[in-house]
């Protein structure tokens, strides 16, 4: 909009800048809030670890074969679901297809793995979330890292009903990278989760 | 003035939404505001929401003064009182401080950095509502038989099922809980807009101050909500489904409760006052016709303030016995950051010196902000020095010293920038009359009501106690404070009232009334739904300068 | 003008028996603290008046109606030289204070030291209660005392030959309280679930007044605090009468009777009989404190008569409730509570 005059000082050219784009921007830092939100339950976890007045005791109550196969599946399907970006950015959409089913499926095997845990906690050990300080730390930070899986799988199904069929355009491939960010933190936060729960807190409780 | 301002838009007037307001009956007005996703209807909406809770709090606080004017008085009973205090803090914090910085960012954030709109239109509008009805949600504790009487920093196990019955508590607990919601979406939504959406040539070292300084108030609200989210996912937890989280007999902490709360809580201080900092040196400079001083500085003292506000929560836990060091490393730290804040200071003196002040409202409420905050951030000082806060910590030089922070500070430079921008709101003037009155009943009023609190403070009285014994020479000093708060109230009333009145009775403002260098100045007033018909480009942090002055343009010197 | 106010304000109160300012220290910690304050206000006060006195003169000298301005003033963006100098300033007044602080922080905080015979000092575990004081006397010069009262403290001055200290170990039965007697020493937390620690000494006889500083309650206003500086006589005196079990006078055996029939003896305890509730103030001595409901009544005959008649009226919210004796029944118990001295 400026017309310079001849006399007139002329502005130097724009350079256009290289940065994220705003949807990037805003799943960057919802998940800054998130890893605000996780760190929070995770030192609540660790401070009242060994605190407890009763029993049953992380060592007592967790068992690992379950929790490593429920893991293996969560991790994995961050592998899956980068395939299914690049193979979504190829245009290869059938292969899409499958391999967001495939993540969205690892994602409910995950939560199966924690429902049949917590059916055992609570029947086997009777181990609720009044039971004890563990007991409430537990549920509290698996629980919100399972609502959160729980979210990300939603999102997936979403994004399968409406790609199902289409065109797929840029925006929507834009989406898909966003959800894909969500899931990689997902899966991030659980690596925490399981080192400090079922690593640190079940080796030191006695 | 600039030629600028006659400069035709091409903008037909029904595309403007007061006058499209007009002609429409009040359902479908009603119906245009609970749908709109414009980020500036929903700015105004979080104003007047802001104002309405302001008066509410304002109320609770009146009659909190009414019953300390004299010593064992029995105008209300201790659970009324304690009520009201738990109310007026949670209400003054969450429904008010917090709603009207993040309304005046929506509403001109965009604006500023010649954007069309926030990032995401629709999570905006969420999180409006939700925090509106965060704060609808506490209030209606008050028909379970009343409000929470925890206090808003809510120590446990206070609010435990043993201590506090009833539903209020939870009501409390779940209001911040969905109102934090809507912050957290505001703070996305800022950061996203503002790292995303600048126009060509704004390049981050070139955003108005006031956009930088929301951007780290955005950066401090995704860090500091959701651990208080957490914590009171913890409460309600204990309180309704039996855990232990706060629960002293069966291991549980009342002790992390305090660290959990106060790592939201002091960040929290500089949530509410970091924008206002940027308001004012909007304001500073546009009325002292001068460039901000070392612009570069105080960007870097923002940076500052914002991750030093991270590491100094525990001063409010002087007294709980942390210890010699830690004492020592949080009165350190917080000692840190009067040093950003002293070149904040500095920067701003330094902007008006030389210049030619012009004291309309705008820079008279600036001038309060300037002399009042200063005040406020000294006596931090003293809360600071650890042993001197085992004296003053929780007695009433600490009511009076954050109320200097946060009226002094925040509410000064708020109603700076309310006074700033209505213009550009509504396209009519304020009454510079009107402004006048307010401004100085509040000034005296405000110094009347809160200074007085620092000696009752230094002579024993504690904070939150609903009556008190004559002889310890507490009573003048409460009096005065009452009368104080009498003399605030039609400051207050005027306020409402100029808002109000000058929507219609105003005169016309023009684009640009202040003859001002950012770009909200260079569309309409109001400015259309889409904001500018035309993407700006930038090549300065005063474009508008750089219009009005091309022989002598700023990108020059930057 | 705050100092201003404070300082024709302490002419007024100090002396008067209520007066409890933190600027009329009567320990050697308090005056640490003093000092301290009078330390930081000076600094802050030099920084207001420069600052504001810049501010001030700015605005007097620069300001100018718009009508009468023409074009623009020069513009300045800042200047490098300028901006380390008031950076460096601020700094080296940070640094000051650090260290004035880190001093007087070691000088206050006094770690417990253990009891011994021949130390003069006296150790009191101090249980904060919505919304009264318990103190459990644990030990004075050596001697393990091991009695329980309520709201009154009672400790031995010092004399300028002779410290004699008391170390209160803090601690709270429900929610968090804090300790706080201005005069002498600022105020630590009670906090379930945590053991904190406050030394107390003066060389001033008398009585002390502070209540409690944190939120705690319907009748957090009401948890007065009162500290009785005797005379290393009158302080043996009053151990030797508080070490005792309860008087039992024949003259109130009905009173007695009554009391300990009812459920009073549920909450409250008098030594040397089946009553030893813990929920409510030890009523051994009674009769050896002046007030009642943690400070806030005198305590005589008609008072404690009200109070045993329903305290809801005197301490509404307090956790006593009115029992409906009959008025025979409570002019009974009131005579026999007379007689616990």
């Amino acid at each position: 909009m400026t017309q310079p005059a001849s006399d007139l000082p002329v502005p130097p050219p724009i350079a256009p800048e290289r940065m994220l784009k705003p949807a990037q921007w805003g799943m960057a830092s919802f998940l800054l809030s998130e890893v605000a939100f996780f760190c929070t339950l995770i030192a609540t976890y660790v401070a009242f670890m060994g605190k407890d007045t009763v029993g049953p005791t992380p060592a007592q109550a967790l068992s690992l074969p379950l929790v490593i196969a429920t893991t293996i599946c969560l991790l994995s399907s961050s592998v899956v679901i980068h395939f299914a970006e690049r193979s979504l950015h190829r245009g290869e959409q059938k292969r899409f297809l499958f391999l967001l089913a495939g993540t969205a499926a690892l994602g409910i095997v995950f939560l199966l793995g924690t429902a049949i845990e917590w059916r055992t906690l609570i029947v086997d050990h009777h181990l609720t979330i009044g039971r004890n300080l563990f007991g409430s730390t537990y549920y509290t930070l698996v629980g919100f890292h399972g609502l959160h899986v729980t979210v990300g799988i939603v999102a997936m199904l979403i994004v399968l009903v409406l790609a199902i069929g289409r065109e797929l355009t840029e925006k929507f491939r834009n989406g898909v990278e966003l959800v894909a960010w969500y899931w990689h933190f997902v899966d991030a936060v659980w690596i925490v989760v399981f080192l400090v729960v079922y690593v640190a807190s079940r080796s030191s409780g006695a | 003035m600039s030629s600028l301002v006659e400069q035709p838009r091409g903008i037909e007037l029904a595309d403007r939404p007061a006058d499209v307001a007009m002609n429409m009956g009040w359902t479908a007005q009603a119906h245009e505001w609970a749908t709109t996703v414009d980020h500036k209807k929903i700015g105004i909406m979080y104003v007047v929401m802001s104002i309405v809770f302001l008066v509410i709090g304002g109320i609770e606080a009146i009659l909190m003064r009414w019953q300390l004017f004299y010593p064992r008085s029995k105008v209300l009973d201790q659970d009324t009182f304690n009520q009201l205090f738990t109310m007026h803090g949670t209400t003054m914090v969450f429904f008010v401080g917090m709603p009207i910085l993040i309304g005046i960012g929506n509403y001109f954030v965009p604006l500023m950095i010649g954007a069309r709109d926030m990032a995401f239109p629709r999570l905006n509008a969420f999180g409006f509502w939700v925090t509106l009805f965060g704060g609808v949600m506490v209030y209606m504790s008050y028909i379970t038989g009343g409000a929470p009487a925890v206090g808003w920093f809510a120590y446990a196990p206070l609010t435990s099922n043993t201590f506090s019955r009833g539903a209020a508590t939870d009501f409390w607990a779940l209001g911040l809980i969905v109102s934090g919601i809507g912050t957290i979406a505001g703070g996305v939504n800022f950061i996203a807009t503002i790292l995303g959406m600048r126009a060509p040539g704004m390049t981050l070292r070139k955003v108005p101050f006031f956009v930088w300084t929301m951007l780290w108030t955005s950066f401090q609200i995704l860090l500091a909500i959701p651990p208080l989210t957490a914590a009171l996912t913890m409460i309600i937890f204990d309180r309704q489904l039996g855990a232990h989280f706060f629960d002293v007999p069966n291991g549980g902490s009342a002790y992390l409760w305090q660290h959990l709360f106060w790592f939201f809580g002091h960040p929290e201080v500089y949530i509410l006052i970091l924008p206002v900092f940027g308001m004012v040196s909007e304001i500073i400079p546009v009325f002292s016709r001068k460039v901000l001083f070392g612009y570069e500085f105080m960007a870097a003292a923002t940076m500052g303030i914002a991750f030093i506000s991270l590491s100094v929560w525990a001063h409010h836990m002087f007294c709980v016995g942390m210890g010699r060091m830690p004492d020592l490393f949080f009165a350190v730290a917080t000692f840190l950051v009067s040093i950003p804040t002293g070149i904040k200071f500095f920067n701003w003196l330094a902007t008006m010196y030389g210049g030619r002040i012009w004291f309309a409202s705008p820079m008279l409420f600036s001038f309060g902000f300037l002399s009042m905050f200063l005040i406020g951030g000294l006596t931090g000082i003293m809360l600071g020095a650890a042993p001197f806060d085992f004296q003053l910590s929780d007695s009433y030089f600490v009511v009076g010293h954050f109320h200097w922070v946060l009226i002094g500070g925040t509410l000064f430079g708020t109603f700076a920038g309310i006074h700033y921008w209505y213009p550009k709101v509504t396209g009519r003037m304020l009454s510079e009359r009107l402004a006048r009155w307010q401004f100085w009943l509040l000034y005296i009023g405000f110094i009347l009501t809160f200074g007085p609190m620092h000696i009752s403070g230094v002579l024993g009285m504690p904070r939150r106690i609903y009556t008190y014994d004559a002889g310890h020479g507490w009573e003048i000093w409460n009096q005065l404070s009452t009368l104080g708060a009498l003399i605030q109230v039609p400051s207050y009333a005027i306020l409402v009232y100029n808002l109000i009145t000058s929507l219609w009775k105003g005169k016309p403002a023009g684009d640009d009334p202040w003859d001002a260098w950012t770009l909200e100045w260079m569309t309409t007033s109001p400015p259309p739904s889409y904001n500018f018909e035309e993407v700006p480009t930038v090549h300065s942090r005063r474009p508008l300068w750089d219009l009005k002055h091309p022989e002598d343009p700023d990108w020059q010197y930057e | 003008m705050d100092v201003i106010g404070q300082c024709a304000l302490l002419a007024a109160v100090r002396g008067s028996p209520g007066n409890m300012s933190i600027f009329a220290p009567a320990s050697p910690g308090a005056h640490s603290i003093v000092d301290l304050a009078i330390l930081t206000f000076v600094v802050t006060g030099l920084i207001f008046v420069v600052v504001e006195g810049v501010l001030l003169y700015s605005v007097w000298r620069f300001r100018q109606p718009r009508v009468e301005q023409t074009g623009e003033p020069p513009q300045v963006y800042g200047s490098m030289p300028i901006e380390v100098a008031w950076t460096a300033a601020p700094t080296l007044i940070v640094f000051f204070l650090v260290l004035v602080t880190t001093r007087t922080l070691w000088d206050v905080e006094k770690t417990q030291p253990k009891s011994k015979p021949g130390d003069n000092t006296l150790f009191v575990n101090v249980i904060g209660h919505q919304w009264w004081w318990e103190y459990v006397y644990e030990s004075y010069d050596g001697r393990i005392l091991g009695f329980v009262t309520a709201n009154e403290l009672h400790m031995p001055v010092s004399d300028d030959d002779t410290m004699r200290p008391v170390y209160l170990t803090l601690k709270s039965a429900d929610v968090c309280h804090s300790y706080w007697v201005p005069r002498l020493a600022g105020k630590v937390d009670l906090i379930p679930g945590r053991v904190n620690s406050l030394m107390l000494e003066t060389k001033e006889p008398g009585l002390q007044l502070g209540q409690c500083a944190e939120f705690c309650g319907a009748q957090h206003a009401n948890m007065l605090l009162r500290v009785n500086v005797d005379t290393p006589e009158e302080f043996e005196r009053w151990l030797a009468n508080e070490s005792k079990a309860a008087l039992e006078e024949s003259a109130v055996a009905d009173g007695r009777a009554k009391f300990l029939a009812q459920s009073c003896v549920n909450c409250h305890a008098v030594r040397g009989t089946p009553a030893r509730g813990t929920y409510a103030p030890d009523l051994t001595h009674l009769m050896s404190r002046q007030t009642l409901a943690s400070g806030i009544i005198e305590n005589t005959p008609e008072t404690l008569a009200d109070w045993v008649r329903d305290p809801q009226p005197i301490k509404p919210g307090c956790l006593m409730p009115a029992f409906g004796l009959t008025e025979r029944d409570q002019q009974l118990i009131v005579r026999y509570l007379l007689s616990l001295r």
